[in-house]
């Protein structure tokens, strides 16, 4: 059973990594990018029987710091 | 009065936090990571500067949930004095001991210099050897100091005189130009620059000196 999770800064949260990919595209000649937004994306392999329950559980506890942001969470 | 400074895998001022204490009077005690338990007697924790576990993740998360970081998080529970610099303050805002969280550097850059810094409260241990107002010059060294925190939280700090120190001219683009913030009960300290790097001579600058003077000066006779 494998479990993808989305991690991303909240909205309001300024992100200046993505505004730096935002300039770099600019410069390459892609015009007409509003806006870039970076996060992070966390595979797990878990044994059969895990829930969403607990995924959900890990992000809470570790993989995302919902102070700045936000998560979801695909089984599979 | 006795200090303990916490050791991860990648901290790298925790000798030089370690000196800072001993010269302002306190004995100290390095506790590893992987150690469930701080010396029974225990004033004050420091929590060091560097790069636990690689900033892997997050910086700070993975610190925050060693078994030493539970202990901490229980002294600081019971009333313990708790002093997190740079990746320390990381840490801090990870385990949730104080509000806020640090981003990556507005300018995406690690930056290393001298900054100036306002004191802007005098009301704690680690700040009373200060006056309000008072501009020092204490080093920062990081990548993620950008201080967020929400609006509400911000007010409530502001309110509650929690807000140690500001940046005169903000290098990272934290919020409100906050350089470091104190807990509700205002015995756990959380500063992104590093005063253990200028508090002694041979350092370029001693301004760091009294914020150690005041902490261990406070717990002698408390």
């Amino acid at each position: 059973m494998k479990a993808r999770v989305h991690v991303m800064l909240k909205n309001g949260v300024l992100d200046p990594q993505g505004e730096a990919v935002r300039h770099a595209l600019g410069a390459l000649g892609f015009d007409g990018v509003k806006g870039v937004r970076q996060g992070k994306v966390i595979e797990l392999d878990l044994d059969a029987g895990a829930t969403e329950a607990d995924v959900n559980a890990m992000c809470e506890k570790l993989l995302a710091n919902t102070v700045i942001e936000s998560y979801s969470v695909e089984m599979s | 009065m006795h200090a303990a400074v916490v050791v991860f895998p990648g901290s790298n001022c925790d000798r030089d936090l370690a000196v800072a204490f001993e010269a302002a009077g306190a004995k100290v005690s390095m506790v590893w990571h992987k150690d469930s338990s701080l010396p029974r007697d225990v004033d004050v924790v420091g929590v060091p500067g560097g790069f636990s576990f690689g900033d892997y993740l997050r910086c700070g998360a993975i610190a925050a949930n060693s078994p030493i970081c539970r202990s901490v998080a229980d002294h600081a529970r019971r009333g313990g004095y708790v002093l997190g610099i740079c990746n320390g303050f990381q840490v801090l805002t990870e385990t949730g001991l104080l509000p806020g969280a640090l981003l990556r550097n507005a300018g995406l850059k690690y930056i290393c210099q001298t900054v100036g810094l306002k004191v802007e409260t005098s009301q704690s241990a680690y700040t009373e050897g200060y006056n309000a107002g008072d501009v020092i010059d204490i080093p920062i060294a990081h990548h993620d100091g950008n201080y967020f925190v929400d609006d509400d939280t911000l007010t409530r700090l502001k309110g509650e005189d929690r807000i140690a120190f500001t940046y005169t001219d903000n290098p990272n683009g934290a919020r409100a130009d906050i350089a470091g913030i104190l807990s509700e009960n205002r015995r756990v300290l959380g500063m992104m620059p590093h005063p253990e790097r200028a508090a002694d001579r041979v350092h370029g600058g001693t301004d760091g000196q009294a914020l150690f003077r005041a902490l261990t000066g406070a717990l002698v006779k408390a």
